[in-house]
This record gives structure tokens, sequence and C-alpha cells, in this order.
């Protein structure tokens, strides 16, 4: 592509019109050159939409100062991202500029114009090359491999190198900086090309290079057991996370950044506030990942466009994260993605569809939006490698729905292409229920490491009391039978002790899948249990009093002394009311023997 | 010699257009009508037209009025003879004291780098119950006042900025009623905080796009002065009115609305306000506390919803009273395990309770038949109500947690009340046997 110039002929926010000598195409980045004090600085954007000799390009940067006649230069290159090792452990801006880098550079502030290489061109990275002179190699090929923390780091043949190369020459092992030449390559034609050890990527086309997509069966566990036990993930996997404001939908996601069983995670904080990202990049570095024993900060990748950042690199920011996940997924890793939040990503492209006077849709959301965000999800999957490895991208998006509303173009846009549902609930979060994952309404289509029969025996016992419940608030106490109530009670308890889970207690906060197994176990016996009471107040004591117990075990270390007392305890409390099995379980039961 | 334009193209609202070239986007013009001198800011270009907005309206502006660019963006200036003074939104005085024109700074400056932020780790203590032992303010929050016309939200604000532990106050005061305008600062001047205090106020009968700069103003300054090391705690009252302004210039400038009316950038216009707030590693910090108010009591009109997407929390103000429902300071967390280790354990345990007593009452309401545990957990209520959620009550945070002690030996068995047993050993007050409850089963 050619570098075409150009000359600014309007503004408007964020959007700027832009008259193009010679050729331009659409979502080319440009720079505007413009002056901020007396300093010069260069506004990277991109074009959204061309008319003509007339493109529109949206900037990444505040547009105050710029005005009619101000230069405009075009690179020819399509928005991208670096890849090559040095990627984890970083924070990026949505554009891939590394933070604490500019923030060494410019202090405080962010100031404009002001871009920095996202991979460290003075890193030595040490070589092992993995193919020969001579040998057939096509895109994505290993090249050779260079550790990155606790990885393997695969450099590949560029993925935008199509056709078939031989290698002509490869650098021996050593030590080399990312753009040292690790090897030439030569085309049918006989034409060489060098290779370093990265190369860019523009973000918003997949990375295609595999050899099949699979169906994604394998759990990934996140130690949150209404996630885990009732509505898993798997890897590979899509998943959405709704709810109103202050219902836990970042929280939730932090945890899951922590403790998810994945070899990389990458954050993408889109649009969100500053401090939730700060609290991850102050603590990563810190916390032990006990999975490696190195950090958790060595197996993640922030990217980071809080909401007080420029509208249209909060756009950017989900690809550049995306992109990031593929291309750790080509090197057979399991990656989680995590986007918080879709809906600032979805208002962000809202932005700038009504600054390009695009005729809008349901409030307002562009037309398109249901296919950009299917598209994204859809990069997300289980992919068999040429090599015949294994390489997943899961996506987790949370969705912050207009007045905690699920009926919103957002929310059903992205209900309609994930996997599995959960829909925090304000009901739950204003009761302090945390994780307040809506039981009855979340769904999953995959499966999970707990036998499902019990877990929708469970389920159907939340149902059950959730509708006496309900009835309760009409009829009363004395309205319901005993039996009814103590199902009422019984869903009350699996909700307390199980569903809920305390994430500042340290043993409580992550749970095994072996543990979740156990202690599933323990409720699922108590839950098809037929129970023996005189009267409902001796069965409302008598669970508050299990309840306190089970509470208790929840917070005793994993096969603890403690915890084996509070099981036998809980045991011959189940035993002293046990009379024999509930009629809807007994079949279950016996499967189960 | 500046330039003077004198034709003046049209007139919609608020905002003017002038052919003019060499004009810069977000830079300021003078406009001089015959009712006087107003500041006018560049809001579009579209070749030599140039669209302005006026700050003090286009009522009264003719075709042949004068406008002179200035060749900079807004500014407003900065040094310690602001305490105590105030003024409008577009930083005139509007108390007697001179206008101050030296060093002036920018206002609307670029945001802070994330990776130069710092976990929030330092409560601000206001002696109110509601907030310092179940929703704890930390400084460099951004919390808003949830609230509806009526509720006594200012005069909570007032207390808040007369008790608050900080260096010092910032008032932003858009579409205030000239009463309430009086009311903060005779309170203030009364209580003697006004010598710690900037007051940026935009009564309701002042021109509307002043109402937009407030909180910009009021913040650019803020920020300044966390830089040179103050805790400034920055008040903003109301946020609605704010939006509303918004809503008004968007409007005019013919933009498709997105939600009743709200342009489609209403979280973003708002969240580049409150993430303002920040606390600088070696210097100061800026924490922010807001009004909004909700029409007609409803959490999911735009302004409160996207306003709750991007602050830490929220209070929610009813009744006169700061509901524990919903109120959520997002950050207590972070400060409230090295207060006392009781905290926790007694914000949690209260609120479940106070959740139960809010069932007995609707099933009291319906006419049923109290249970013993529902008559205990109505006398909770009554107690919780009374003695701790009133905003009357002023009491510092350790005395505050054994009132809550005392109330919950009052009503209940320790068992009942669903805390953790080592806590209940350690603090159940003393003369009220814990293991009572053991014993008689």
């Amino acid at each position: 592509m050619s570098q075409s110039r150009g000359t600014v002929i309007g503004v408007n926010g964020n959007m700027v019109s832009v008259e193009v000598e010679g050729e331009v195409a659409l979502n080319e980045v440009g720079y505007i050159d413009t002056y901020s004090g007396d300093e010069r600085r260069r506004l990277k954007s991109e074009v959204i939409r061309i008319r003509g000799s007339r493109a529109e390009v949206q900037v990444f940067e505040m547009t105050t100062g710029l005005g009619v006649g101000d230069h405009v230069e075009f690179t020819g290159e399509l928005l991208a991202v670096e890849l090559g090792p040095g990627l984890l452990a970083k924070v990026y801006d949505g554009l891939q500029n590394p933070l604490p880098e500019l923030a060494a550079q410019c202090g405080f502030f962010l100031d404009r114009g002001v871009y920095i290489e996202a991979l460290d061109r003075e890193t030595r990275w040490r070589f092992t090359p993995k193919v020969s002179p001579g040998d057939q190699v096509e895109r994505a090929h290993t090249l050779g491999v260079v550790p990155e923390g606790i990885f393997e780091h695969r450099v590949m043949v560029p993925f935008n190198r199509y056709g078939t190369y031989t290698v002509k020459e490869v650098a021996s092992e050593g030590e080399y900086v990312v753009t040292d030449r690790i090897a030439l390559l030569e085309d049918s034609s006989g034409t060489e090309v060098p290779v370093t050890m990265m190369f860019e990527w523009p973000v918003k086309r997949p990375i295609d290079v595999y050899a099949e997509r699979l169906k994604p069966v394998d759990p990934m566990m996140t130690k949150v057991r209404i996630i885990d036990t009732f509505f898993p993930v798997a890897l590979g996997g899509t998943y959405c996370i709704p709810g109103p404001f202050g219902a836990g939908k970042t929280v939730l996601q932090q945890i899951t950044s922590r403790n998810a069983d994945v070899d990389i995670v990458i954050v993408a904080a889109c649009g969100e506030r500053a401090g939730e990202v700060v609290e991850t990049l102050r603590e990563f570095p810190e916390l032990i990942d006990p999975r490696t024993g190195r950090t958790l900060m060595e197996r993640t990748v922030i990217i980071c466009n809080t909401s007080s950042m420029p509208v249209a690199a909060r756009e950017a920011s989900v690809y550049t994260a995306v992109t990031i996940a593929e291309y750790y997924r080509q090197m057979g890793l399991n990656v989680l993605l995590l986007a918080d939040s879709t809906s600032r990503w979805a208002q962000a492209m809202r932005e700038m569809s009504g600054r390009l006077e695009e005729i809008p849709g349901e409030e307002a959301f562009p037309a398109y939006l249901e296919s950009v965000i299917a598209a994204f999800y859809e990069r997300a999957g289980v992919v068999t490698l040429r090599d015949g490895g294994r390489g997943s991208v899961t996506i987790g998006g949370t969705v912050s729905p207009a007045g905690g509303n699920f009926e919103e173009p957002v929310t059903q846009a992205t209900l309609k292409v994930v996997g599995a549902f959960h829909g925090l609930s304000r009901e739950r979060s204003d009761a302090r229920r945390y994780p307040s994952i809506h039981p009855l309404e979340s769904w999953s289509k995959y499966t999970g490491s707990i036998d499902r029969g019990m877990v929708e025996y469970a389920r159907e016992v939340l149902h059950h009391g959730d509708e006496v419940g309900q009835m309760m608030k009409v009829v009363g106490e004395e309205g319901t039978s005993l039996d009814d109530y103590v199902w009422y009670l019984k869903s009350e308890f699996a909700d307390a002790v199980y569903l809920q889970q305390n994430a500042f207690d340290p043993v409580d906060a992550a749970v095994s899948v072996e543990r979740q197994k156990y202690t599933f176990g323990i409720l699922f016996d108590l839950l098809t249990a037929r129970l023996n009471f005189g009267q409902k107040e001796e069965a409302r004591t008598w669970f508050a009093r299990l309840r306190q117990r089970f509470l208790d075990l929840n917070g005793a270390e994993w096969q603890s002394d403690g915890f084996k007392e509070l099981v036998a305890d809980i045991g011959k409390a189940v035993g002293s009311v046990r009379a024999g099995v509930e009629d809807n379980a007994v079949s279950i039961v016996g499967e189960m023997r | 010699m500046r330039k003077v334009y004198s034709r003046i193209e049209s007139i919609a609202g608020n905002v003017i257009t002038v052919t003019a070239e060499d004009v810069r986007y977000g830079h300021l013009a003078m406009v001089t009508s015959s009712h006087g001198k107003s500041l006018a800011e560049v809001i579009r270009l579209n070749g030599t037209q140039v669209s302005l907005q006026v700050f003090t309206g286009g009522r009264g502006v003719s075709t042949g009025d004068e406008v002179v660019f200035l060749g900079s963006p807004m500014q407003v200036s900065f040094s310690d003879n602001l305490l105590g003074r105030i003024f409008d939104g577009s930083g005139n005085p509007r108390d007697k004291g001179p206008g101050l024109e030296e060093d002036l700074i920018e206002i609307r400056g670029p945001s802070v780098n994330p990776a130069m932020r710092i976990i929030p780790r330092n409560m601000i203590r206001t002696g109110i119950p509601m907030i310092d032992v179940f929703n704890t303010l930390v400084e460099s929050q951004k919390l808003p006042i949830f609230s509806v016309s009526g509720e006594p939200y200012n005069e909570l604000l007032a207390r808040v900025a007369m008790q608050a532990e900080v260096d010092m106050i910032i008032l932003g005061g858009m579409g205030l009623k000239y009463d309430d305008y009086l009311y903060f600062r005779e309170v203030l001047e009364e209580g003697g905080a006004m010598s710690r205090t900037i007051l940026f106020v935009h009564t309701a009968s002042d021109p509307v796009v002043e109402c937009l700069l407030v909180p910009d103003i009021a913040l650019a300054v803020a920020e300044r002065f966390a830089l040179n090391g103050k805790k400034v705690l920055v008040l903003l009252t109301d946020m609605t009115n704010f939006s509303d302004s918004l809503k008004e210039i968007a409007i005019t400038m013919e933009q498709v609305p997105s939600n009743r009316g709200y342009p489609g950038d209403l979280y973003s216009q708002l969240a580049s306000r409150y993430e303002k707030a920040v606390d600088f590693e070696g210097a100061g910090s800026i924490t922010i506390l807001g009004v909004t108010t909700m029409p007609g009591d409803d959490v999911t009109h735009p302004v409160p919803d996207n306003t709750g997407y991007i602050t830490e929390g929220q209070y929610y103000l009813r009744n006169g009273r700061i509901e524990p429902f919903g109120s959520l300071s997002r950050l207590k967390q972070l400060v409230n395990s090295d207060t006392r280790e009781d905290h926790r354990g007694i914000m949690d345990g209260m609120v479940t309770l106070y959740a139960n007593y809010k069932e007995s009452m609707e099933k009291k309401s319906m006419g049923f038949r109290m249970s013993d545990w529902d008559q205990k957990l109505l006398r909770y209520g009554e107690m919780f109500e009374s003695s701790m959620m009133d905003l009357s009550v002023n009491i510092p945070l350790e005395q505050a947690l054994d009132r809550g002690w005392e109330i919950l030996a009052e009503c209940f068995e320790p068992a009942e009340t669903g805390l953790r047993t080592d806590l209940i050993n350690k603090f159940w007050p003393k003369g009220r046997a814990a293991g009572a409850d053991e014993e008689s089963a």
C-alpha cells in the first residue's frame, strides 16, 4: 500500500474529516500533525469511512487544538499489534502502548501523541532453533523457541507470510533481541524473506492458522463453586456476565483472573474504572500462582483502556486483547480473555456511529452491533495446530446493561453467541449473597466436572425452595406445610453454604475441584435426606446451627484436623434427624450407590 | 492584534456559527454583544464554518455581534488565593473579592496513567456510622449519593464537608437553588470551614453552558492542589443537572439521542469527570462525593445508571437515612480489615439481619402472625434504625461497632446472628452469656 497524505477539513469531537491526496484504505492508520503548546504532536487515528477523496478518521486522543489545514500522514498499514516474546507481564493501553514505560517518560498523566514500542527492543532472548536450512515451512511454523517466563515461546513464521518457504539460514543458538534476524526464508520464486522474532498482525482480523477447530468440552475450572458446579465454562468456550452495577461483575472477573486453571490470562479493562485495573496491576506481581510457583503477573497481559481514556482506543482495546490471546493459542497454550466490559466497547461504537450520522438502531446502537459482537466472541475456540498440538482461547465478557435490564441490545446480542450465561442479580447482591450469579436464571451449555444428575437435583431443590419462599410471602409461614418449609430451608441452606462464597476468606476464596466434589457430596447427602422435625421452629434452629458449622467448614483448610472434625460433626448432626431418603431422590441416590 | 469577526451566520440555542480561518478545536472566543461580553468555545469545525458554544447562552446575541478568537482553550487561575473564595461556572468571582488572572491552568487535562495509580489505602472518617461502619469512604474514591428531590442531600454534603478528615474541600454546585447556595455558604462560614474551602457555584438561573464547566474547573483546581500534596475532597451537587445540561446541548446540536434524550456519550462524559479521583503517589489525592438525584426515584434512569457503573459504589439517601441496601462502597474492603477485626463481621451480619427484618415487616404489613423470630427481628430493626441509621448519630467508628454488638446482644442469641464464633467469643458484650444458647439446646 502506498503512503498518502491529507489535510484536515473538519473536526467534530474525536472524529476528524480529512481531504486525502492519493489512495487510502478502510482501517488504515494515519497520524495528524498538530501542536500542543509549542510541542509538535502526532496523533494516531484510524480511517473509519471513505467518501470520494474525503475520509473520516477517529482519533485515539483528545482533539483539542486541532485545526483545519493540519497535515495528515497515512501509514499504509492497518491498525496492528506487535507479536513476539515479551508480551507477558506487560500492561498496555488499547493501542498496545506499554503504560509503565509511558509513565516513566511522561509522569502522572497520559500525554497526547506519545507512542512507545510495544515489545522491548533491548531485552535479549535465548533462542534455540528448531528448523534447519532446507526445511519447508509455512506461516506459523515454529522456527525456534525462546523461554518467556515459565513458557516456551515459539518464534514462528509470521502469520501474514502466505505460501511455502524454504529455510535458507537460521540463527544458531544464542541471545538475540526481537529485531535481530533469526532466519532467512526463500519463497518458490526465489525471493528472500528475512524473519525476526516479532511481526505485526492487524487486530481486526482473526488469526486463522490452525488445522481444525474443535468443540469445547474440557471444563475450565474457575474455583468458584457456583460456576464450576452449576454453570461450568469450557476451555475454548465463551461466557458472559451481565449484571447491574454493584452486583460484583468486576470482582468475579478478578477472582477468575487469579484462579482460573489456564496458562495465560489476558485482562482487557475496557472503558471501566481505572481503580479496578490498579488492584490487578499492583497485586499480581506479588501473588504467587500455586501451579507454577511464579507470580501471577508472569502469566498475565493487561490491556487497559479505562473510562476516562479516549473512546476510540477503547474500541480497539478488545481487538488488541483478543489478537494477543490468539497469538499465544498458536503456541499450544490455553488462554483466557476477560473483557470488562463489552458494553463500554459497544458504546464506543455507538459514539462513533453517532458522529458518522449513521441511521441508529435500537437505543441508538449501530445496526451492525450484533454482527460485530458475534464476530468477536467467535474468535474464541479450541483448535488443533498444524503440529498436532492443541490450544484454546476462552472469552468471558461482562456486560453492563443499562438499568440492569437484560432486554437491552448488547446483552441480547451477546446471549445469542455465548455458551454460558452467568446473570448477576441485584436482589442477590443487595442481600449480600456473593457471587450474585442467579442460580435459577443462569445457564451453561457446557459439561462440568460434577455429576449432571446430582447438580440437576440440587437445582430442583433450589427451584422448589424458591417457589415455597414466594408462596410464603403470600400465605405466611403458618400457611406452609412443614414439608414445604423444610424444602425451603434446604434451598436456603444450599444457597448459604455452597452457592455463596466468601471472596475475602483465604480458604473459601478459591475452592479446588476435588474439594468442590467432596463438599457438594455432603450437601447432596443432606438435600436428598428426609429429615425428621417436630415443628418449624425446631427445623429453623437446626438449619441455622448446621449452617454455622458448614460455613466454618468452608473456612477450614482442606483435610486439616479442623476440617475432618467439622465433617464428622455435620455427619452426626444430619444423622440425628435423618429418616430415610426423600421420595424424589430415591432413584438418583440409588444410582449413586 | 487579533482578528475581529463581525458576522455571525447562525444562532441556534447556545450555539453560534461564524466563518473564520485558522481556528483550533476546543479554543475560546470572546463574543461581545449589547448585553456584555461572554466567552464561547469552539465545538465543531467544518471547513471554514466554526461552531461556538456561548457560555452565557445565545439569547440576545445578534448576527452583527463581534467574535474574537483567543487562541487558547479554557483556563482557570490556580493559587492558594482561591481558598475561601466563591466563583461561578466561568471562574469569575461570585463573592465580592477580586478576579484572579495569574497562573492559569488548563481545564480538562489528560487522564492519569493507570500505571501510576496506587491501591487506595486510607479511610476517610466522617463520624457517620452508616458511612464509617457499613460503607467506608476511602481516599481517592468516587461515590455518588443517589437521592430524590426533597431529601436532605445537601445537608448531608455540608455535614461531610464539616466533619471529613481532609485538607481541603472544593464544592462544585450545578443548578443549585439560590437558597441552597446560601445554605452551603452559611454552614461553611459558621462552622469555620470556609478557609479550607473553594466554591464553584452555578445556580439554577445561570446560563446552562456554565453548568458544564463547573466540574471541570473544580476538578482541574483540585488536581493541582493534590499534586501539591493536599488531600482534597470534591463535592459535586447535583450531577443530574450537569447531565441535563449535556442533554440540552446535545439536542440543540442535533445529535442522535440514545436513551431518554441523553447523548450516547453520557457515560464517557461522566466518567471523564469522576475518573479524576486519584491518589498521587508521593503527593495528595482527590476524593469525589457527588449527588445524583434520581428522577422519579428510578435508579434505572440513564443518569444514576451510568453513574453507578462509573463510581465505586453509591449511597442511597432515602427518608433522611442512608439505606444499607444498595448502598455500597466498593473500596471498603481495602481499608476495613485494618480498623478492628470485628468491623467486617458486624457490617455483614447486621445488614443481613436488617434484611430479614424488612421481610418480617412485609409479612406484618400483610397481616400474618409474627413468629418469635419475627418479633426478635422487629425489635432489632427498630433499634438499628434509631441508633445507627439516623443521620443525627455522630460517633467515631469504634464506638459505632460497640453499639452494634450492644444491639445484637439486646435482641438475639449469639448463634442467631450468623457471626463467626471467634468474633462472638471475643466481642459479645459481657454479662450476656455467649453459651446460653448451647445449653438450652
